[in-house]
């Protein structure tokens, strides 16, 4: 008996040696870029056998919330880690976490009134007092001033929102803070918001499904979601009083005119930005890396995954209606990769 | 009762050698190992109870009893309280009952009593497979037929005739408080039905003959003699379905709407307490917001139970009033 549990012994040493040289990470967080996260590491495996990258997508708080713990060797999260949770993570673990964007997406305001099937204008002014519930009708002048020409019918407006806590909701809320002082003051950004009307819908399915079955609905998705159901979504005004059809350019339109300010620790907002033809609802998505890592395998395998993303992985954004990173941003993240011990 | 214990009891006089000897032959092992068993389970709960409880201490300081009267739910201003949420549990909860309670039995009396047998076991194969249906599926199917139905046809329906009660007034979405109630209801009627129908089968047969004798009806000794006797099985196949209803999540919160209100409408959207903690758990951010999730667990915990309780109480004082009756 003895004898087979020594040997049983030695056969896990034995096999965790071996599987030590295959070099496991581990992440967590957001939802939205879990597609093209996926390709990545599927991707990276299979031109670097040896190193397997997991990632469960949880949802940013998760992620956050994990790699603080220390459960995980990297997050990744839709909206930037604010200053409390920085804090709390210096405290700690007695060093700093840095961001890194990876890649951009859009968030679209799509509705469904019967009889309309145009792309719909709106200004900011009218997307807040929707969601504030002070717009109401779909023939309010706030809507119908911009769409001269459509035919609005007088009806209640449904408006849907997401349920659950997402980056989404962050974006959006975000942008509407940004253009309304009273959403500002009344109810302010998050992943989760108390919301001042409305349905809510689980995920940007959930959204979808509900804007499609309720007539003269409005609700916000990610724009992938908007276009894959054939859904009409609508033009946003941006800060240069042009309205703007959300697509990959006009997306990356928003990030090269953030990419001249960008901060050094990529914390950034790039919802109602400065260019002619930038759409004003977009965000970063951002990976979660620890400053300094124990385990020096890691910390090399982490940089090697990081530099790849930012060269070939950018090739695989677009197929998947993410936009690319800008290339000044491209070389700042290059540079802020040295500063991981 | 009192026969099966003494005889274990009769063996230690034989002493230690016998203890030896049944160690071997297994009846101490067997009793250890299922005892062992049977307090996992109160370990399990208790851990349970004590990991809500230590999981939510902030949030239970910050506010207090407050947290089961406040209405607001705003997680940027850090205002958390349970009240829509436990509104929302209990009234689809109750909308659930009172559609699903006279279907099921009514259904399970059909199959015990007047059903031939072969037509009872054919529908009871089929309740069973509705009984083992995950609830995202009745989800989907409140999502593509009830909500749709409700919105274009029940709810002007039952705004046009009964509209001048506040339960069927306010805009029709075709989700809320009713069609959430509904989903749930489908989802436990099978419960009722099956567990009832085996409690109604199970009475003996000379109640039934007795009835007969005394010149009563088929559906005389069905209803007066056959039903009061089966009265605390149906109880608990009725009670089954509440803790079912109560803690639903996915189904719920496709059709109810996620929005925390207390309304009095039913045509209103809300939002449970089981839904909430699944849509918001993962995004919450904050030990504040992941707290107060955490203690709305706890309060769901205490929901059950209390309701729970409840039932045994209504269990004990309606056999107790039904053997009085049996008396007389």
């Amino acid at each position: 008996m003895k004898r087979i549990a020594g040997i049983f012994l030695v056969a896990l040493v034995v096999a965790s040696v071996a599987s030590a040289q295959a070099l496991l990470i581990n992440g967590a967080g957001a939802t939205f870029p879990n597609p093209i996260y996926s390709k990545w590491f599927d991707e990276y495996h299979k031109n670097n056998g040896n190193i397997q990258i997991n990632y469960q997508s949880v949802g940013s708080g998760a992620g956050i919330k994990q790699v603080t713990d220390g459960t995980v060797d990297f997050g990744a999260s839709d909206g930037p880690m604010n200053d409390e949770q920085l804090k709390a993570f210096q405290e700690k673990h007695g060093f700093g976490i840095l961001h890194f964007p990876t890649v951009l997406g859009a968030v679209v305001p799509m509705y469904n009134i019967p009889g309309v099937t145009a792309a719909l204008d709106f200004t900011p002014e009218a997307l807040a007092g929707i969601f504030l519930g002070k717009i109401t009708k779909w023939n309010d002048p706030a809507i119908a001033g911009a769409n001269k020409g459509v035919n609005l019918p007088g009806n209640d407006i449904v408006v849907v929102h997401r349920s659950d806590g997402s980056g989404t909701t962050y974006v959006w809320t975000d942008y509407l803070s940004k253009v309304s002082e009273e959403w500002k003051n009344k109810v302010g950004k998050g992943t989760s918001v108390n919301w001042p009307v409305g349905l809510g819908g689980k995920g940007n399915e959930g959204v979808t499904g509900q804007i499609k079955n309720a007539p003269n609905s409005i609700g916000y998705v990610e724009l992938i979601y908007a276009v894959s159901n054939n859904i009409p979504y609508g033009n946003v005004k941006n800060s240069s009083g042009s309205f703007i059809k959300a697509d990959l350019a006009s997306v990356s339109e928003a990030a090269a005119a953030a990419a001249k300010t960008m901060p050094d620790d990529f914390r950034v907002s790039i919802t109602d930005p400065a260019g002619k033809k930038a759409y004003p609802i977009a965000s970063f998505t951002w990976l979660l890396i620890p400053a300094k890592f124990s385990d020096a395998a890691k910390r090399d395998t982490m940089k090697g995954f990081l530099n790849w993303m930012l060269a070939d992985g950018q090739n695989y954004a677009e197929q998947l209606s993410y936009a690319k990173l800008p290339k000044e941003v491209i070389a700042k993240e290059k540079k802020a990769l040295s500063s991981i011990q | 009762m009192a026969a099966t214990t003494s005889v274990p009891s009769a063996s230690p006089i034989s002493g230690s050698r016998s203890f030896v000897r049944r160690l071997r032959e297994g009846d101490e092992v067997a009793r250890l190992i299922t005892f062992l068993f049977a307090v996992s389970v109160v370990l399990v709960t208790l851990l349970l109870i004590f990991a809500l409880w230590q999981g939510s201490a902030l949030a239970r300081h910050k506010f207090g009893l407050q947290f089961f009267f406040t209405r607001v739910w705003d997680p940027i201003a850090e205002q958390f309280g349970a009240l829509p949420f436990i509104y929302g549990t209990l009234m689809t909860a109750t909308v659930s009952l009172v559609i699903a309670v006279p279907l099921g039995i009514g259904a399970a009396i059909f199959l015990a009593e007047l059903a031939s047998a072969r037509l009872s076991d054919a529908l009871e194969f089929f309740i069973d497979l509705l009984a083992a249906v995950p609830s995202v599926i009745y989800g989907l199917l409140g999502v593509f037929i009830v909500v749709p139905l409700m919105r274009d046809y029940v709810q002007p329906g039952l705004k046009a005739t009964l509209g001048f009660l506040p339960l069927f007034s306010g805009p029709a979405y075709g989700v809320g408080f009713l069609t959430a109630g509904i989903v749930l209801a489908i989802m436990v009627i099978p419960y009722i039905i099956s567990v009832s129908r085996e409690v109604l089968m199970s009475v003996p047969r000379d109640q039934r003959e007795a009835a007969l004798g005394l010149g009563s009806t088929r559906w005389e000794s069905t209803w007066k003699v056959v039903v009061p006797f089966a009265r605390t099985g149906i109880m608990g196949s009725i009670f089954l379905a509440l803790a079912r209803a109560l803690g639903e999540t996915m189904a719920v919160t496709m059709v109810i709407g996620n929005t925390p209100t207390i309304s009095a409408s039913l045509f209103s959207p809300g939002y449970t307490i089981a839904a909430v903690i699944a849509n918001e758990f993962t995004e919450a951010t904050g030990d504040l917001y992941l707290q107060a999730l955490v203690e709305l667990g706890l309060v769901l915990f205490l929901l059950t139970f209390l309701l729970n309780g409840l039932a045994r109480l209504l269990i004990v004082i309606t056999s107790q009033r039904g053997s009085g009756t049996a008396h007389a």
